[in-house]
């Protein structure tokens, strides 16, 4: 048995929780409101650690192969 | 508009190219800026235009290859054991999301020093291999006068794998609750503690003692070393992403497991997102077709939009739809029409399918935008106007 992190697999992109002005800012470049965002579900193993709470919107910075980098939004939900 | 502004506006990818473009050339301010602005140009031409019906065009992108594929699974290599699901029922099980997958399969990458050598390799596939005890049991009995199970063992077998009686012993303890294990010379005798029911519990303990892992993980029944580029991985049949992570010598940043779900339990959403797309494209280039990364990844992204997997059947996205016409016209639409009816169910029109059903003009391309005219005269008079 050993101690590893999920977050240095090669399928697992970065995590990241926006605070209060940063979800505001991505809603509005977006012109959405905060419930049309794609969910994530808080028991999801990659942000047990991040403490998050229904709402919350976790910017996810993923490697694409198309693009080289992309950066998607999800949100807390139940 | 010069290189800088680039950034934000196209994708990553592109500015790293024509940095790398730039760099080698001697090229004046002014035509890299022209430049700068032709790529702007046909960036944003490339774009899909709000209205573009993507759905539909992925769906045909899928449809004619599909068609093309093989319907077979396929034998590895000379290896009876080790099956893999491809062509079209492997599409089908990945797109429909189903839990159960005909051929688990994990690919299990080595740390360091240990992925150069054959022989330490197939050390550690031992110790990955789930060995039950039906594997080095001859026989197992019931002895009717005393209610006793007994395990008639097969010595030679288990000297060659190593296993003695005290390994037996210890996973029985744990594997199987309230019985006494007595050790004899070839045999290992049960006796479940005295119960209401005792020949029925001793016939349950006779068949649940079959299945209990003596070493090994739970789940994996074949492996096969293999060499791939300049190291030795491990293929296996069957699949335990969560175990096998936590073994020390397994290299826990590429290990992989073709079971979507269980990527989505230990490694998150995310992680089962990008599943789907490396293995549909694994299928999909494995058949010698071509489809666009792009329609895979948008499968993919409406796939994992909620949170968990959802297959693209009734009971995954196209079962969760808002409007009542639109399911109805996928699958069984009596039942959805009758249960509609009953829950007083609205549909506001406003997507495709139940616009073609009622010979309207679907909101998609030039169909999408409405017209708003605004005409001289009395405003609150047009005003109550129009609610009528």
């Amino acid at each position: 048995m050993k101690s590893y992190k999920i977050e240095d697999h090669i399928l697992v992109p970065k995590h990241i929780k926006l605070n209060e002005d940063e979800i505001k800012k991505v809603l509005d470049f977006y012109n959405i409101s905060i419930k049309q965002l794609p969910r994530i579900s808080p028991k999801d193993a990659v942000i047990k650690n991040l403490n998050v709470k229904q709402g919350d919107v976790i910017k996810i910075i993923r490697n694409s192969d198309t693009a080289g980098e992309t950066v998607f939004y999800r949100v807390v939900g139940k | 508009m010069e290189f800088k502004d680039l950034k934000g506006r196209v994708s990553e990818r592109i500015i790293e190219d024509l940095k790398k473009a730039l760099e080698d050339r001697k090229i004046s301010k002014k035509d890299e800026n022209k430049i700068v602005e032709m790529i702007l140009k046909d960036y944003e031409d490339a774009q899909i235009n709000p209205g573009e019906a993507i759905g539909i065009v992925t769906a045909e992108s899928f449809g004619e290859p599909g068609t093309q594929m093989t319907l077979r699974t396929f034998h590895y290599a000379g290896v009876a054991e080790v099956n893999v699901t491809l062509g079209l029922p492997r599409i089908i099980e990945i797109f429909d999301a189903r839990k159960e997958i005909k051929t688990p399969m994990m690919e299990i990458y080595l740390k360091k020093p240990y992925n150069k050598e054959p022989e330490k390799v197939r050390k550690i596939a031992n110790l990955i291999k789930g060995t039950k005890i039906i594997e080095v049991v001859n026989e197992f009995t019931i002895n009717l006068s005393s209610l006793q199970v007994e395990l008639i063992l097969n010595k030679p077998k288990m000297r060659d794998m190593n296993i003695t009686e005290t390994h037996l012993v210890n996973a029985i303890n744990e594997g199987i609750k309230g019985v006494n294990i007595k050790q004899d010379k070839d045999k290992i005798i049960l006796k479940v503690k005295p119960k209401e029911d005792e020949l029925m519990e001793t016939y349950k303990v006779k068949e649940k003692v079959k299945d209990v892992y003596i070493r090994g993980i739970k789940g994996i029944s074949y492996l096969l070393p293999v060499k791939k580029q300049n190291e030795f991985i491990i293929l296996t049949a069957g699949s335990n992403l969560k175990e096998v992570l936590e073994i020390s010598e397994v290299d826990e940043t590429r290990t992989v497991t073709n079971d979507i779900f269980e990527i989505q339990s230990v490694l998150g959403i995310e992680a089962a997102r990008q599943a789907i797309i490396n293995e549909a494209s694994k299928v999909i280039e494995d058949q010698g077709l071509d489809i666009d990364m792009r329609h895979i990844i948008f499968i993919a992204d409406v796939m994992t939009r909620t949170g968990d997997i959802k297959g693209i059947t009734r009971s995954g996205i196209t079962g969760e739809k808002e409007s009542v016409l639109a399911r109805a016209s996928f699958e069984i639409p009596i039942k959805h029409i009758i249960n509609a009816s009953l829950l007083g169910e609205e549909d506001h029109l406003n997507s495709v399918i139940e616009n073609v059903l009622l010979n309207q003009v679907v909101p998609l391309g030039t169909g999408l935008p409405g017209l708003v005219a605004k005409m001289k005269g009395n405003k609150e008079k047009d005003k109550e106007k129009y609610k009528k």
